[in-house]
Order: structure tokens, then sequence, then C-alpha cells
């Protein structure tokens, strides 16, 4: 096993969409070993593609398991990973490996559903939802070649401003004014 | 840092960071946003040349455009985020006090502010006001929820919630 190098901004690599991975093979399997590998060694991800390690294939790992109070599937690696479903939305942080020190606010679907294949390439299907749905969401987002910050929105977005004032409205009838 | 502030108008940023570039200064982080009507800058700079000559290089142009210019030579540096794990909103009737009390509490509880924004929305007859704040704390957020719920403060609507901050 290694630990692999992260390609970083403005490294054109990021910005490339990935082939789909036909052979499921040890070598596959290996490559898996050390991207896990590569995700635990970095500053606390909860995710990896590995077109951040240079290989330009559909491959991400997603394992949220660490967090608090936070729906999961566990370690989940996914192979040519299709969304299917999308619903809802919702503002979140995000950072990323391959955009160090910044953060920015992203939106989100809330809930997905989605297919992909395991590293023997069975066919599994998911539904999941909040940070482990963004998770995976930010993940495919690496394999079409897109990075967080071609998704970042405003700090001043109206999305936190219509669901407060929303709030305020639902007050203001139960007081009956 | 670098302040300016102005009636807005089209091509403020545009002017002023031209300036900048052809007399050699480098930006760095930086805010800008209309308030009122006005533009607002504050934008880190950096050159080899000093805090006086930035002022010689930008007080024609800051005359010309009518912007008032403020220029404090500052020890920050880049690569010094602090990453917010704590939201506050703030929404209520718009009066005296809103945001001293509440950022008292939040501050007594040791929650320091990263970010703060905040407007008056509603009606003229009926203004609301709006808050939100990011900032870090290493407080939990339901210690920080009692504190700003201590303010009592029955017309002002104060949540405190996480922000989780995506690695990936």
């Amino acid at each position: 096993m290694a630990i692999l190098d992260i390609l970083t901004i403005p490294d054109e690599r990021l910005k490339q969409a990935s082939e789909p991975v036909t052979l499921f093979d040890a070598g596959l399997r290996s490559f898996i070993a050390d991207l896990e590998q590569t995700r635990q060694a970095g500053p606390a991800a909860v995710g990896i593609a590995a077109p951040q390690a240079g290989r330009s294939q559909r491959i991400v790992i997603v394992d949220v398991s660490g967090r608090p109070k936070t729906a999961n599937h566990g370690y989940m690696v996914l192979v040519n990973p299709e969304i299917i479903r999308w619903e809802g939305f919702e503002l979140g942080r995000e950072g990323c490996l391959s955009v160090p020190d910044y953060t920015g606010n992203v939106i989100r679907a809330e809930r997905i559903e989605l297919s992909a294949q395991d590293p023997d390439g069975q066919f599994h299907e998911y539904a999941m939802e909040g940070f482990e749905a963004r998770a995976v969401q930010h993940e495919v987002d690496h394999l079409d070649g897109l990075l967080f910050l071609d998704r970042l929105v405003s700090r001043r977005t109206d999305l936190f401003r219509r669901k407060i004032y929303q709030k305020g409205i639902q007050r203001k009838e139960k007081g009956g004014t | 840092m670098l302040t300016l502030v102005g009636e807005d108008r089209p091509g403020i940023v545009a002017a002023v960071t031209d300036c900048l570039y052809r007399e050699g200064w480098s930006l760095g982080e930086a805010s800008m946003i209309r308030l009122g009507g006005n533009f607002t800058i504050m934008m880190m700079v950096t050159s080899a040349a000093g805090a006086q000559a930035l002022e010689r290089v930008l007080r024609p142009l800051a005359d010309a455009m009518d912007l008032r210019l403020h220029v404090d030579a500052i020890g920050g540096g880049l690569h010094r985020h602090l990453v917010p794990n704590i939201q506050v909103r703030v929404t209520g009737a718009d009066r005296a006090g809103i945001v001293a009390k509440v950022t008292g509490a939040l501050a007594q509880a040791g929650f320091n502010i990263l970010e703060l924004e905040s407007d008056v929305a509603g009606v003229e007859d009926n203004p609301v006001y709006i808050m939100n704040i990011q900032g870090y704390a290493e407080q939990t957020v339901e210690a920080l929820q009692a504190a700003v719920d201590g303010l009592n403060e029955p017309d002002i609507d104060v949540s405190v919630s996480a922000v989780d901050t995506l690695i990936g």
C-alpha cells in the first residue's frame, strides 16, 4: 500500500471527465486500497475520488461513519457511480483535499439515490441523505471534472433568508397578528 | 489594510484594482459589498513600498471617484483562515440593542465571530432585522443556544446550529 500524491488546483487534470472502469481485477483493488490510505492520511476527509490521485477513472470512496449523529452506509467504494434521483436542496460548507486552505458554501441535493458497482463489479443501489449525500455529490463531481469551486454560492445567497422569512411568517400567523 | 467607501456606481473595483496593479501592489483577501447605496471595499494589499506609498498611489483616483480612503499597516497575512463551526441566525423586530445583546451573550460563551452580515428587511412601517453570523467556538451548539435563550427576548428569534464543513 502507498499514500498517493494528491493533485491540487490549478492542475488541469482535475478538470477532466474520468473514464468508466471496465476491468475489475487485482490492480483495481490494490489502487482502491492506496486511495483509502491516501484519504485517511489527509486532513479528516470523508471522501476521495480517483482523479484527485491522478487516476482518471470513475472510482470514489466515501465514509462519513466517523461523524457523530450522521446517517451513513459506512465505508463505501463506489465504482462507476450514477446518481439517479435528486430531491430537495440544502446549503453547506465544503472544502477539498485538492483545494487547500479554502472552504465555501455550496448547494447540494438533500436526498439522492444512486447506483454503483463495488470493487468486484457487482451492482448496488443506495438511498441516502444529508451529509453522506453531500459527500457523494462532491466526489461524483470530481469524476465529471468539477470542483466545489464551480458550484460556490454567495454567503448572502437567499436560501438562508427564505427559510428564516417563512419561519417568521408562521410565527406571526400563530400569534394572530 | 485598504478601506475605500463611496457612493456606488459601476467601475469602482475595476478602477481601484487597475491602479494597484499598475503600481505593483498585490491583492490578498478582500470583502467588497454594497451597503445602503455605498460601495465598500476592505482589502489586504501588499508591496515593498509601504502604507504611505499606497495612500499616494490611490489618492488621485479616490478623489476623482469621490471615495473615502483609509490605509492601515497591519501584521496579518494570507493562509490564516479559521473554519467556522457554528452559525447563528437572528431575526426579529428591528429595535436598538439586538446586536449588542446577542453578540454579548455569544462572546461571554466564548464564541468568536468570523463573519457577520445583517440587513433590515420587511416594510418601512414594520422593519425586520436579519443577521447571519458564522464563527468558531469550543462550546457545543446546545450551550450557545442556552446562552442566547437566556436573553429572554420574545420578539427576537435566535437559532444556533453547527456548520459541518465537508472535506472531500
